[in-house]
């Protein structure tokens, strides 16, 4: 898995910069997740929180850019795929904007939180979800972020968002939470 | 820092007995298990007797799975002394095996518990003890002739004295969560917390001489290794590096601890000796390295490592050096540990989508699916190499189970409320 992050990371690099040129809005399969989706119950696992999607940049938000609830800063949780460790395309400009405001604020430390699903076990998980994470900061660190803004942790499958056995559970539980 | 005060504070309310009590009930016992009945010892004292020993000794064999006990509504008689027994009565009840005994108080919370194991067709003693013991030690005493008993009549030794680590959680109330670390009789009486935290807790390890647990514990927001005296309460902080600090493993010796480490980049296994505090690097691997058990000569290690692509099972000299893919069956394999003779591994299969606890012939490459869960987890040996105890999930809640070395004898143990998980069986008392 760690060998495919490392290999991978140019490759995403290139994409991350191919959609920046593009202006491409967000797509939705990125957009459906946030921070308040992760209901305790998992009820709402594609639906609550649409609002991220169609955002812009927020020219009228006058505040720390973190604090925008519109903007792509406000999108604190990236999920991934079953056993996969790899970034998911459709989170790169998330990652972008995360990073830009990082490098813009050298003095800002980020929590990086990994986590994984239930399958598999435990001790591994927590292999996985560090590997997540780590995942999110090469991304980072080549976006120009500081190696001192970043803190990895990861949790495994011992902190999950969602309780249920099914599988929107397991895909909200397979996540890196940014913690600012 | 609000945490770590109300986790210390956690710490000093030690929690004695009856926190989430276990039940257990066997689902599947063997054919043609041994007949025997357990007769109620007589009582001489005040009062009424403390514990009803006989009952202790007859759910430890009837739980094994191994007995076919006589339920005392069924006796004919009720004899505490050789020369009351009618041996014709209890053979014509097809009872192979009798056990007698008599309890006796000093008046000051002494006792002495004499028992004898008879055989009903000879009608001959085949072991008899008096044993001296207190009150709080009387369940334990219980588990130590069901222990002598097990041993004569299948040849090896019972592992009913004896006693089960494991984790329980509830869920987050306004984010809050509790895990606890517990520890019970291998009959799930008598639990007791020995570690509560508002942070997780995983991977509980016995030492060898059954009186420290190692342990990971994210108390202040990243994993450290401790390890705990079970009965002082006194503990240690291990290893706290940047990163990884997870799955403690002793060595037979109990001197080292090898553990995964992730301060160099990623997981990778170590061997950190407990007197010296030195580190020593056993695998230096890009993937995914962890989960050791050490083989019980304390000659190599196990691990599980997903450097093939997907984890498997690999064994590694307890020096370093090489390692050596041991599992080739299904495409997911974790979390090995040796029975207690070193012929065997248990450990977490992936079948069918399915993860299950499987054993693994180390000789013939052989492996036997034993559970039938699809997400059991962490498997541990019996000290005795008769059962493993696993982790299963009933519904939506954690639960664990236990289930034969042949896959014969099953059971269920549950907890009144909240998640059970990862239960370890101490080594034998010393």
């Amino acid at each position: 898995m760690k060998k495919m992050s490392i290999v991978w990371v140019p490759i995403l690099l290139s994409l991350l910069l191919f959609v920046g040129c593009s202006s491409t809005p967000t797509s939705e399969g990125g957009a459906d997740v946030s921070e308040q989706s992760t209901g305790a119950d998992g009820s709402d696992a594609n639906g609550g929180g649409a609002s991220t999607s169609a955002a812009s940049q927020g020219s009228e938000w006058q505040g720390d850019p973190l604090e925008n609830p519109n903007g792509l800063l406000a999108t604190r949780v990236i999920y991934f795929d079953f056993d996969m460790s790899t970034v998911r395309y459709d989170y790169m400009d998330v990652i972008q904007a995360h990073a830009d405001y990082l490098a813009a604020n050298p003095q800002v430390v980020v929590r990086l939180e990994g986590h994984a699903d239930e399958k598999g076990t435990r001790e591994y998980n927590l292999g996985l979800g560090e590997n997540r994470a780590n995942a999110v900061r090469s991304l980072m660190l080549a976006q120009g972020v500081s190696d001192n803004q970043l803190v990895v942790v990861s949790y495994g499958e011992e902190r999950p968002a969602a309780f249920e056995h099914n599988d929107e559970s397991l895909a909200l539980n397979r996540r890196v939470e940014l913690i600012y | 820092m609000k945490k770590i005060l109300l986790f210390l504070l956690a710490l000093m309310i030690w929690q004695p007995a009856l926190h989430a009590e276990l039940t257990i009930e066997i689902t599947e016992g063997v054919e043609g298990a041994l007949p025997i009945a357990v007769v109620p010892f007589s009582w001489q004292g005040n009062g009424s007797p403390p514990e009803d020993i006989a009952a202790v000794i007859n759910a430890d064999l009837q739980r094994s799975g191994r007995f076919k006990t006589l339920p005392r509504a069924d006796m004919l008689a009720r004899p505490t002394s050789v020369e009351a027994i009618e041996f014709k009565d209890w053979r014509a009840l097809d009872i192979e095996n009798l056990v007698i005994g008599q309890v006796q108080s000093n008046g000051a919370g002494g006792y002495q518990i004499q028992f004898q194991l008879l055989d009903v067709f000879r009608g001959e003693q085949l072991v008899g003890y008096s044993i001296p013991t207190t009150t709080p030690n009387l369940r334990s005493t219980a588990h130590r002739i069901a222990d002598l008993i097990y041993e004569k009549l299948l040849g090896m030794p019972g592992a009913f004295a004896t006693r089960v680590a494991y984790i329980t959680s509830t869920k987050p109330v306004n984010g809050e969560m509790r895990v606890d670390l517990n520890i019970a009789d291998a009959d799930g009486f008598n639990s007791e917390t020995i570690v509560s935290s508002s942070e997780p807790l995983m991977s509980p390890a016995w030492s060898p001489d059954g009186l420290k647990l190692a342990y990971v514990s994210f108390e202040g927001g990243r994993s450290a290794v401790y390890v705990q005296g079970v009965y002082t309460g006194k503990r240690q902080k291990v290893t706290s590096f940047k990163g990884i600090n997870g799955a403690p493993a002793w060595s037979p010796d109990g001197r080292k601890l090898a553990m995964t480490l992730s301060k160099d980049g990623n997981p990778d296994i170590f061997v950190f000796d407990l007197n010296t505090r030195k580190l020593q690097a056993i695998t230096r691997h890009y993937a995914i390295d962890t989960e050791p058990a050490w083989s019980p000569d304390g000659r190599s290690i196990v691990f599980t490592s997903d450097r093939g692509g997907k984890p498997q099972i690999y064994r590694v000299s307890a020096f370093g050096g090489k390692a050596q893919r041991i599992t080739f069956q299904n495409s997911y394999n974790a979390r090995a540990s040796f029975s207690p003779d070193g012929k065997v591994l248990a450990l977490v299969t992936r079948e069918e989508g399915k993860y299950r606890i499987a054993v693994q012939d180390l000789e013939s490459g052989v492996m036997q699916v034993l559970s039938q869960g699809s997400l059991d987890e962490s498997p541990s040996f019996a000290p005795n190499g008769s059962m493993i105890i696993y982790a299963s999930k009933a519904g939506y809640r954690g639960v664990l189970a236990a289930v034969s070395v042949d896959g014969r004898v099953r059971q269920r143990l549950a907890l009144q409320e909240g998640d059970v998980r990862e239960p370890v069986w101490s080594p034998f008392k010393k």
